[in-house]
């Protein structure tokens, strides 16, 4: 018995530590904005009093709502883009036999150990020919095949069993309607595993976007952020951590979402 | 009600050996259809085949008349129980059994209807809110089951559907899909290992082995008069005892290890010299010798092994290099050990070529029994 809660109180202190180290950086961060410079060169850890000037300014300083609604559609638009690629190309891995399928997918595959960095300047000569410089789908487009993502589908699909297909082309459904009406409900859990994983990847991309755009017309939340600690010749950190809290919010919210919805996927899902 | 006719099917995956060669048959409308085997006998594949799920190599396959070789599965008109059931696990029963209704875009209205009407004759009533992994076993076998039967398909395939039930549950299905069969008049073709399910529900049974067919015909012919020791031994339980015979024209007949006589006429003895023969005769023929006077082989067994059921007793005992049972009804008390003479009626015996596998002499005065007959009404 004094066992036991002696081994509960460790596993709680243990838990506590690490979860604040790994949330030290943004609790100071959370902290540092709502303090005025003074008291952030004074090195403290608490601010005197929590007041918002620090997050009036953001806004003011930069269009972070419009940035914000960039992030938004940018990284909308890739996760919708990757789920339908993905998706359709592991179908075609998975149901759909043809000669030399699995040296395709072994190629597919294979980009995987390309790093993006070494594909990006072709990449952005090709968004520049295309006259895609600033605009939404000069930033989307290049990311909507993935060869992850195709990777984590087809291993999902190959658990589907093939009398499910046979069962319904027996029904007379066809190859699209198969892939729609059944392979896509019952992958649901990996489909939001993929869909959260592109989202916050392209949310947090920081490389592209710099490249791609020149205003701010479509420019995401990232570089919004550089903007603000370059702008002035002492960079006000306030100002800055502020418009970072604001930054991760969404993020954090879809990871809640995302989470309650992985978790009824997951003790759903099981075929018997 | 269609039919379903295969002429000279056969099938090869390397386009070199066919797994599946000579299949000549045709499954009459109405007409329960048993094709049963050992597994990797092509039972499975030649099903997948008539369904369109697995192409056709060589031959020709009709349905209904019209020839079906490049027809897709669904224009086939007919419906399919997997062995694993393949329900749809993110739909409700309901969804399950009205899917390919959906599909065929049959109005919403008549959907329900249907899915009632074989939800009530399945007993699925209660369930038809739930999704298939909430159901027991027995009562997906049944969702599998009404998804078939509401397509209202003239011909209706099944892959093993009893195989995952448990043995009380799989002998109520067993009826309950011959019942239904019986009142939709369709037209059923059913693929089993089990010898007893193609014994119990077939109008006729085909016997596969190794891609050929073996045997086709009424269960109760095939048990009586089986056409080679394959199918002797595949059917029946206990398997027909066989061993090496040979022949002695001088004597009439052949001889199983020099003690127990097969009489054999002038036209059997010529179809069997100078070949190598193999006899057998079915557990259930070998009687208790109680008076003495019986006409047969008599001879004295040492008893190897016994089982006791409760309604009928199992033993095994030597025969040369081979180990035969006997199968006596009642409880007997026997002992491993015991030396009991035995009774092997001549007339029982099977012989066969022992290379082509051909029956040279069938059994006879097997006991058929006829209610007219033998009761007093």
């Amino acid at each position: 018995m004094r066992d036991s809660t002696l081994k509960k109180v460790w596993i709680y202190f243990l838990l506590t530590v690490t979860s604040f180290l790994v949330f030290f950086p943004v609790l100071y961060a959370f902290m540092i904005s709502f303090m005025s410079g003074p008291e952030i060169l004074q090195g403290r850890f608490f601010p005197e009093a929590f007041n918002f000037d620090n997050y009036a300014k953001v806004f003011d300083r930069l269009p972070l709502l419009k940035y914000l609604l960039n992030s938004f559609i940018v990284s909308l638009s890739v996760m919708v883009g990757q789920l339908a690629v993905c998706s359709l190309a592991a179908y075609a891995f998975v149901f759909i036999p043809f000669k030399g399928r699995d040296l395709v997918f072994f190629l597919f595959i294979s980009t995987m150990m390309i790093p993006w960095e070494a594909t990006m300047i072709p990449n952005f000569f090709t968004i520049q020919k295309l006259d895609w410089l600033n605009t939404y789908q000069g930033m989307s487009l290049p990311f909507f095949a993935l060869a992850f993502g195709t990777f984590l589908l087809r291993q999902h699909f190959k658990t589907i069993p093939k009398e499910l297909q046979e069962a319904s082309q027996i029904a007379g459904l066809s190859r699209f309607a198969f892939f729609w009406k059944v392979i896509l409900p019952v992958s649901k859990t990996s489909l939001v595993t993929l869909g959260a994983y592109g989202f916050l990847t392209t949310w947090n991309m920081y490389l592209w976007p710099l490249l791609i755009t020149t205003n701010s017309s479509v420019r995401t939340v990232q570089i919004g952020l550089k903007q603000l600690q370059s702008q002035e010749i002492s960079t006000d950190w306030g100002v800055v951590m502020a418009g970072v809290i604001v930054v991760i919010i969404p993020t954090l919210l879809l990871l809640f979402i995302g989470q309650k919805q992985l978790q009824k996927g997951l003790s759903q899902g099981a075929l018997k | 009600m269609k039919k379903v006719e295969l002429i000279d099917v056969s099938k090869s995956y390397d386009k070199q050996v066919d797994v599946i060669s000579n299949i000549d048959v045709t499954i009459e409308p109405g007409e329960f259809f048993v094709l049963v085997g050992p597994s990797g006998c092509g039972k499975s594949t030649m099903l997948r085949m008539i369904a369109g799920l697995e192409e056709i190599t060589g031959g020709i396959i009709e349905i209904g008349g019209k020839r079906a070789n490049h027809l897709s599965p669904d224009k086939r008109d007919l419906s399919m129980v997997f062995q694993n059931y393949a329900l749809y696990p993110h739909l409700t029963v309901q969804q399950n059994i009205t899917f390919g209704l959906d599909v065929k875009k049959v109005k919403k209205a008549v959907q329900t209807e249907r899915a009632n009407e074989v939800a009530e004759m399945l007993g699925l009533t209660d369930f038809l809110k739930r999704k298939p992994r909430e159901l027991s076993g027995g009562q997906r076998q049944r969702v599998a089951l009404a998804r078939a039967i509401v397509s209202e398909a003239p011909i209706c395939l099944m892959d093993e559907p009893l195989s995952n039930l448990d043995a009380k549950l799989r002998a109520h299905m067993r009826m309950e899909i011959r019942r239904i069969q019986r009142k939709l008049g369709i037209t059923m073709i059913y693929v089993t290992h089990d010898q007893v399910e193609a014994m119990t529900m077939g109008d006729r049974i085909m016997i596969l082995h190794e891609g050929k067919i073996q045997q086709v015909g009424k269960p109760i012919d095939i048990y009586n008069y089986p056409a080679n020791p394959f199918v002797a031994t595949f059917i029946g339980s206990p398997p027909m005892n066989i061993s090496p015979a040979r022949a002695e024209p001088t004597k009439s007949g052949v001889f199983i290890e020099d003690t127990i006589h097969v009489p054999m006429n002038e036209q059997q003895l010529v179809a069997s010299s100078a070949r190598s023969l193999l006899a057998g005769i079915r557990p259930e023929h070998i009687k208790p010798l109680v008076s003495g006077t019986e006409s047969g082989n008599r001879i004295q067994v040492e008893v190897t092994n016994v089982e006791i059921l409760g309604n009928e007793t199992v033993f095994s005992f030597q025969v040369g290099q081979r180990e035969w049972m006997a199968k006596w009804s009642g409880q007997w008390d026997i002992a491993i050990g015991d030396h009991i003479p035995i009774l092997l009626g001549a007339e029982y015996f099977c012989v066969f070529d022992e290379e082509t596998g051909e029956l040279i002499r069938k059994p006879e005065g097997l006991e058929h029994l006829s209610i007219a007959k033998e009761v007093i009404l």
